[in-house]
Parts: C-alpha cells; structure tokens; sequence
C-alpha cells in the first residue's frame, strides 16, 4: 500500500474541495457587484474594504436563521434535497485535472483528484443526478410553487441534457477521447482551441450549460416574479444556502468544463513558445498552467454574471421550443457534418 | 390629426425576419451595452460620508426668527395659516405683559404655534405670506418619528434658539418691507 499516496490524493481532494466552496462564496460578492455596476450602483461596499467580507458576513446570516420545517413535508426527504444538490454539485470536480504535474521530493503528483478514461460520461451522469436534488426539495416541501418550480426545473433539465450531449459528441468525435484531459492536450501542439474549429458546438454547448446551471435566461425553476422563490420556497437557514451555495459550485464546475473542452483547459495558448523559447518547463510550467486555467475559468463565471444582468427570462414554452425544436436539430446536423469533415479529413 | 410636438411614434407590429429570429446578435449588442455600464461612473452617493448638495432656495423645516435682541418677530397675525394650502399651520395669540418685552417684540404674540410636519407641503407660502419677517423655511429635513403627534411641532422645535442661530439671509425677501 502506498501511503504516499492516499496521502497526496486525500490533500489534493481537500485543496479542490475548499477552492471549489472559496470561489462560490466570492461568486456571490462578485455577482452582486457586478449587477451593481452595470446598473450604475456601488453594491456591497460596507463589511470591509470594497465589501470584501460580504459573503462571511453572508454566510453568518445564513447560519443565525431560524430553520423552519414545515409541518405537511416530508422531513427525511426535506432535509435529503440540499444534500444531494450540494454533492452532485461537489462530485464533478474529481475528475477534472487542474494542470499538469507537480514533482516534489521526487515524486510526481498530477494535479487531478483520479483520472478516469470516460471523465466525459461520468460528468453527463452526475449532473443528471443533480436533478434530483431540486425534485426532491421541491416535492419534500409539500407547497405548489416549489413543486412547480420542480417541475419546470427537471424537464428543463432534461430536455437541455439531449442537446449538451450531442454537442459533447461532436468534441468527442474530433478528439477521439472521452477523457477530459486527453480532450485538453489535444488542444495544443498544432491544434488549435475547440471552439475555433467548432463554433456552433461551442454555442450549443454554452446554451445548455445555462439551462443545466440554472441560470438566467433559463431561471424558470426559482423565478421569483412566478414562483416566490421555486422549489426552495419553503427552505429556510442553511438549507436554502445550501442550494443557493450550490449553484455557484456548479457554475464554477460548468465554467472549468467549458475552458476544458472548447479552451484548451490549463494549457497556455502558444504553449510551445513558453517551453521552448522562454524555458518554461517542471513545476514552474504546472503553476502557471494551473493559473491560466483559474484565469480562464473566472472568465467563464463573469460570463455567466454578464449574461443574466443582461437579458431576461425565457417564456417556458419559449425555452421547451428551443430545446426540442431548434437546439437538438441543430446539434444533430452539427454531429453529422463534424462526422463528415473528419471522414473527408478536412480537420 | 396634426402632431404639434413631433414626439410621436407610429407603433407597428411587425414579424421579426429570420436574422432578427436568432437573437444571438441582439444579445450581443445588450451584452455590450452592460460592458458600458460597467465602466461607467457610478449615480451613488455613500449617504452618510457624502451628502448630496442642496441648492439655496431648499425649502426644509420651518424656523420662528426671533431679532438681534432675542425677542421673537412673531405677532401671530395669522396670514401664514391664511396662506398654507394644506392647513398645517394654527396658533393662538396672546397679549403682552408688562415685564415681558424682551421676549417678544410687539404687544401681541403668538402663546402656542403649531405647524403640523405631516400635513405641510413645504411650498414655502407662509414664509412669503408674512409681513414680520418671523416665518423661514430652513435647509434643516424633518425628522422621522414613530406616531402622528411627533409630528406636530411647537413653539419648543419651531422658534430659534438664541445659542444656535440659523442664517437666513439667503431666503430674506430683497426689497425689504
């Protein structure tokens, strides 16, 4: 048995865990302040220098609540919701690599909790677990919004899932792998980034990546013009931080899939002009990787912020049309002309 | 009909062309008109480290000036409630005791004067209507309070305080009495 390496994995493991939750607690400052300047506001600027402090003092508030069961719901699967949506949130980022590898005291640590050959599917099967977190919530509560907001949630998921598949399949079909650093690699050295050799994938995919996460403009599950607050109506305390707290984490793991699949991931782009030219190579080299890939992903999640500050919120039988009517034909077509350009050998 | 403004538009309903029907390049340019906006100065003011400035013809809490002696200008003639559109103001007047001329400056005073904040519009009318001088509209605001009598206010808020004076030149009327 090697202990050094349960060891290196267990720190690893908890390093992910703990910048994953930093990074959703300082997306919900960011998220307020960047609504607040584009709509000409200051935002939280009091806890602290420029509010720095804001989600601390957040979090308190969270945890200083009365936490309210309601009497008519099903308790055991009341207080299961959060969990489950906080996990599945939580499990993705196993298997995403964070850069290349470290080699300290002469052993070599891969910046990756495990490295699994279909990382691919393995993500597509745990965020359709995480479904399950809100339907179970939104039923628990015994309330008609939240099972409402339930059910708008998990047929939209669904029907998003369909067109984020046939859209990874298309990557999958250039890169011929399902791993997702394998997928990454093939992003550099001569090859350029996915989403200059495939756009329209790369529209597809970040259409569905808002649906799956929630996010405006496919919010429908917590609207609160609609629905009070959707399927956490009835939560209350942590519990309700749980599922807003989760949300960030899946909009942090979809930002890191989207770098990874369509922007080379922790790879530099012109990285052969650091190696080779600037000498950059060992630990230095997974570093800077390692903070190009942050850099990117922080991109991704001010995307994210930048798009709900700047349109509204879809009509539900406006997004069931896209998904069915217009997203899922398109990534069909996307699928077979990508199958025939690679059979012509034009990529 | 004749459009005297030429600010109207004609409001038509029409379908959108498939290029408009794609809405990825409308959401592009929102997404830069939010860009803007985020670089842009922002309309805030951090309210208690700055306060907005206010200009000299502010109208505020009301004042009863009294002279350089200290005795009070009013003479509870009662053109101020004469003039208030909204009927806040009301007093009653009394006459002057021997013994009592440094504290008010003609023979006949105002003994209660009560201006009624929640009713008062602030339009500054009392202040043109009288003839002593002795009504102002101050830059002061009218504080919050928890029930309706708060809001009424007496002789002990309204009349100014000889060691507070408030500077009311700016408001005296230009071409004397």
């Amino acid at each position: 048995m090697d202990w050094y390496f349960i060891l290196e994995k267990v720190a690893l493991i908890i390093i992910i865990f703990a910048i994953s939750l930093g990074i959703a607690a300082y997306s919900t400052y960011a998220e307020r302040k960047i609504a607040a300047f584009m709509q000409d506001r200051l935002g939280p600027n009091r806890a602290g220098i420029f509010g720095i402090l804001q989600p601390l003092a957040d979090g308190l508030k969270m945890f200083m609540k009365e936490e309210i069961i309601p009497r008519t719901s099903d308790k055991f699967l009341f207080l299961a919701g959060p969990g489950i949506f906080m996990i599945t949130a939580l499990m993705t980022s196993a298997i995403i690599p964070w850069g290349g590898t470290l080699e300290i005291m002469g052993r070599h640590i891969t910046l990756q909790a495990t490295e699994i050959g279909v990382g691919i599917l393995y993500i597509m099967g745990v965020v359709s677990l995480g479904v399950y977190g809100i339907m179970i919530g939104g039923w628990a509560s015994n309330n008609k919004y939240s099972l409402l907001g339930a059910i708008r949630a998990s047929s939209q998921m669904i029907s998003y899932e369909l067109a984020m598949g046939l859209a990874i399949l298309a990557i999958v079909l250039m890169t011929n792998s399902l791993s997702l650093r394998e997928i990454a690699d093939y992003q550099t050295g001569g090859h350029m980034w996915n989403v200059l050799k495939q756009p329209l994938t790369f529209l597809i995919f970040i259409i569905c990546a808002f649906a799956e996460c929630n996010r405006t403009p496919f919010d429908l599950p917590e609207c609160e013009t609609e629905l009070v607050g959707g399927y956490h109506t009835e939560y209350s305390s942590m519990k309700l931080g749980f599922y807003l707290f989760a949300e960030y984490v899946n909009m942090f793991i979809s930002s890191a899939i989207i770098s990874l699949l369509f922007f080379g991931g922790y790879h530099l782009p012109f990285e052969s002009f650091f190696t080779n030219t600037l000498g950059l190579r060992g630990n230095w080299l997974t570093i800077v990787q390692t903070f190009n890939f942050f850099g990117k992903i922080v991109f991704f999640i001010f995307f994210f912020m930048w798009i709900r500050w700047t349109i509204p919120r879809f009509r539900f039988d406006q997004l069931m049309r896209l998904g069915w009517n217009i997203l899922i034909p398109l990534s069909i077509v996307n699928l077979i002309a990508m199958a025939i350009l690679k059979q012509v050998g034009i990529s | 009909m004749i459009s005297l403004t030429n600010r109207s538009k004609i409001v038509s309903n029409k379908v959108m062309t498939p290029w408009e029907k794609v809405y990825i390049f409308a959401i592009l340019g929102g997404m830069w008109i939010t860009l803007k906006h985020l670089f842009k100065r922002k309309a805030t003011i951090s309210f208690p480290e700055k306060t907005r400035a206010i200009a000299n013809v502010w109208r505020g809490q009301h004042i009863l000036k009294r002279d350089e002696q200290g005795r009070e200008n009013c003479t509870a003639c009662g053109l101020c409630a004469v003039a208030c559109p909204a009927e806040a103001i009301t007093m009653d007047a009394a006459e002057r005791k021997k013994g009592e001329e440094h504290l008010y400056k003609e023979e006949k005073y105002a003994a209660t004067f009560e201006i009624n904040m929640l009713r008062c519009i602030f339009c500054g009318l009392c202040e043109e209507a009288c003839p002593k001088e002795a009504i102002f509209l101050t830059d002061k605001l009218v504080t919050t309070d928890y029930n309706r009598e708060g809001f009424i206010y007496g002789k002990d808020k309204l009349v100014e305080k000889m060691d507070n004076r408030i500077d009311i030149s700016q408001r005296q009327k230009k071409s004397g009495i």
